[in-house]
């Protein structure tokens, strides 16, 4: 059947198809991305008659523009923006929008892995644009001639976006923004409140803040427009009064915006590999083949976001949670240990531990030797703290029960290093705890800095003198309000011998130096802060404190201001 | 908090020998340093001996836990292994039973091993040995007494039970309020 073909007769050509051979796989790395990527001859005549046409089209376009804007006038402008106020207001948010309006946690990743990302692309993007030029510079004149031209092309554009920031503002100017009185905002919030108009009226205000003295009606103070502001703010997120203001007095008006919204969106669940047991990437393997979907934290060698779980899988009940691979711990949690970094065969103090998150880093970052005193007032929390540690395998910790501050009487000067993750008013977690917003009150914080105060000091107590590399004093807190932090931490200053060092950590901002009517050791920019908004990671405050000596600081202090 | 007494010593080496016959000696003389077994409101912890000196020093009734749990004394006078104890269990026991993946979760609810959910099994475990039972991934899930020989299993019903439940990881969450107490 069918034709034949007489295959005898041909005679082989070439080698045939298996003796091909696959050249040996090459993996990009790191550097490689980076380096310059030959292009072909033809790729270069390519990018060269490209950026020749992209100048000239640029010139066009400029030429024309500068015509638009010098005949056109003003005139043309302002019917335009009277035309539709709406359109207006949309287009000069932008100056707001700019600065990452953009809720973070809308992001999957976490900002403070997250961020390097865009950078990258936007860096590979300039590698590109620049790569054309390499290859076009055949010619030196050619080269002169393009530099030339890019320059007057920057110019232009400069000048572009002068003129367009000018016409912003105008525009802005021309914007009538209006907000009732203050007295007409608390009537309305007495009664039936239509929440879109409230947080349109919180745009406004904020937009005028944002710029107050080009954009605000004369006739009114900033006070005004700040407590109408701050009466949106309270019933728009159901926050108490007393609270909404502290935390307006630590933001600007815009990233009190971005705090408060970012407050109330859930932050990414993270997981920390117990490294007692397992390594990070086999950790990673094993819950990505039970359907959950982990991404690595750049920042933390331990570390792993969870980006997806399938839905029949708990995270917190999975075998190798059972199995103490791993435990669930905000990102924010990772820090303090890292600050605290602890030695193999120290003693460290954990004073609040439970439910042992931290107190498990600290064990697995010092490969369980030396001995972990942890220790929890609450018998309830205590339970966790044993169940943790145990599942984690850590042998070298005792777990005690007693109040923190009878350490320095029962152990004085015993430990090397101390990590106090002081109770506070959880104002930098509200995401977890929503009942934060309406139930603090001025003597709830008082009542936290009073204990904060009172366990730092039997903290500083319970270490030894400096030598060498230990007498080392974490202070942690999920409180953002400076009562509960740089407050404390200058009370430590001034009672005791110790000084603020880095943190070693190069994420967050610095601590308040100044802050409204204080004034603060000007070593208290050591102390690190880190905002929901900015980082996507829980509000937090971290201080790493030195002890120098067991002389308590008054007497010398009497001294100074004897000498000063 | 206290040294076991002799009666008390004893009843811990006869357990822990059940499961990890010999290896007994090897978790008292360990090349990294002194441990050693104390008792603490009843529970037995096995502790590193600069670790209990420390803990000596804090009042009884504030110390929660030390060390590593391994049991705790009964009330009818026998020494019961907890599950707090699987990591020193799982690192020198030489009977040990393989589960397949899908009797894993069935066994970290409580319930005995079954003929169908067995994958493998160490040779030449005796009729009630104590075993470490492992998951398909060589996690160690927990233990167990053997209801069989390992021999007779092979030739076993599908719902024989092969293995007496004792403790598993399970409990961590499923008893977390009381495991220590």
């Amino acid at each position: 059947m069918g034709r034949k073909a007489n295959y005898d007769t041909k005679a082989k050509r070439g080698p045939g198809k298996k003796t091909k051979k696959q050249p040996t796989p090459i993996f990009p790395t790191d550097g490689a991305e980076n380096e310059e990527r030959q292009l072909s001859h033809r790729q270069k005549q390519r990018a060269k008659k490209r950026s020749l046409k992209q100048s000239k089209k640029d010139k066009v376009t400029a030429k024309k523009q500068k015509i638009d804007m010098d005949s056109a006038g003003e005139e043309a402008l302002d019917s335009e923006d009277q035309g539709n106020d709406s359109d207006a207001e949309e287009q000069t948010y932008p100056t707001a929008g700019k600065k990452k309006m953009l809720l973070p946690a809308k992001k999957s990743k976490l900002k403070i892995f997250g961020d390097s990302d865009d950078d990258e692309e936007e860096e590979s993007e300039q590698e590109a644009v620049d790569d054309y030029g390499v290859g076009s510079d055949s010619d030196d004149s050619d080269d002169e001639d393009i530099v030339k031209k890019s320059k007057k092309l920057e110019k232009k554009k400069k000048a572009e976006i002068e003129a367009g920031d000018a016409y912003m503002d105008e525009a802005a100017q021309k914007l009538e923004v209006d907000i009732p009185s203050l007295e007409e905002v608390v009537e309305e919030l007495k009664g039936e409140v239509d929440m879109p108009s409230i947080h349109s009226r919180i745009k406004d205000t904020a937009f005028v803040l944002a710029e107050f003295s080009k954009r605000r009606d004369p006739n009114r103070s900033r006070s005004e427009y700040i407590q109408i502001l701050l009466k949106d703010l309270c019933m728009y997120y159901s926050y108490n009064e007393f609270l909404m203001e502290k935390m307006s007095d630590m933001f600007s008006s815009g990233e009190l915006l971005e705090f408060l919204e970012a407050s109330e969106l859930p932050r990414p669940v993270t997981i920390r590999t117990n490294t007692l047991k397992t390594r990070r990437k086999a950790l990673a393997a094993a819950l990505i083949a039970r359907g959950v979907d982990v991404d690595v934290i750049g920042w933390s060698k331990v570390g792993l976001v969870v980006m997806r779980t399938s839905g029949n899988v708990t995270l917190g009940a999975t075998t190798e949670y059972l199995a103490g691979h791993y435990i669930i711990q905000g990102a924010s949690s990772f820090l303090p240990v890292m600050a605290l970094a602890p030695k193999e065969g120290e003693k460290v103090l954990d004073m609040c531990a439970a439910p042992g998150g931290k107190t498990t880093h600290i064990a697995a970052i010092m490969r369980n030797s030396g001995m972990i005193v942890c220790n929890d007032l609450h018998r309830e929390r205590v339970k966790a703290l044993v169940g943790n540690l145990h599942r984690m395998g850590i042998t070298n910790a005792t777990i005690t029960c007693k109040d923190g501050r009878t350490f320095p009487k029962m152990m004085p000067q015993f430990f090397d290093r101390v990590l106090l993750d002081a109770p506070c008013s959880g104002t930098g977690v509200i995401s977890k705890d929503q009942s934060v917003k309406t139930r603090k009150d001025p003597k709830d914080i008082q009542r936290c800095a009073h204990l904060q105060r009172e366990l730092l000091l039997a903290a500083i107590d319970s270490v030894h003198k400096y030598d060498g590399s230990s007498g080392y004093i974490v202070y942690s807190t999920c409180s953002v309000l400076v009562e509960e932090n740089e407050d404390v931490i200058e009370y430590a200053l001034k009672r005791r011998n110790v000084k603020l060092v880095p943190t070693g950590l190069d994420v967050g901002k610095p601590g308040f130096v100044n802050y409204r009517e204080k004034r603060f050791h000007s070593s208290m920019n050591l102390c690190k802060r880190m905002y929901p908004h900015t980082l996507n990671v829980d509000g937090f405050f971290l201080a790493k404190l030195k002890k120098l000596g067991n002389v308590e600081q008054s007497s010398k202090d009497e001294e100074e201001e004897d000498g000063e | 908090m206290r040294p076991l007494k002799v009666h008390e010593t004893n009843l811990v080496f006869e357990k822990l020998k059940h499961y990890i016959g010999s290896n007994v000696r090897a978790l008292i003389e360990r090349s990294d340093g002194l441990y050693c077994f104390r008792l603490n409101r009843g529970k037995v912890y096995y502790v590193k001996e600069d670790l209990m000196k420390l803990a000596a020093t804090l009042p009884r009734e504030s110390i929660v836990s030390l060390g590593v749990c391994f049991g705790k004394m009964t009330k009818s006078g026998k020494f019961l292994l907890l599950v707090t104890a699987l990591e020193f269990l799982h690192m020198y026991c030489q009977n040990k039973i393989w589960l397949k993946e899908s009797a894993e979760q069935n066994f970290m609810y409580g319930n005995h091993v079954y003929k169908a959910g067995l994958s493998r099994i160490s040779e030449n475990i005796p009729k009630h040995a104590g075993v470490i039972v492992y998951s398909s991934k060589d996690i160690p899930l927990g233990f167990g007494v053997t209801a069989k020989a390992s021999v007779d299993c092979r030739h076993a019903d599908p719902m024989d039970i092969v293995c007496f439940h004792q403790a598993d990881i399970g409990e961590y969450i499923r008893n977390e309020e009381d495991l220590l107490s």
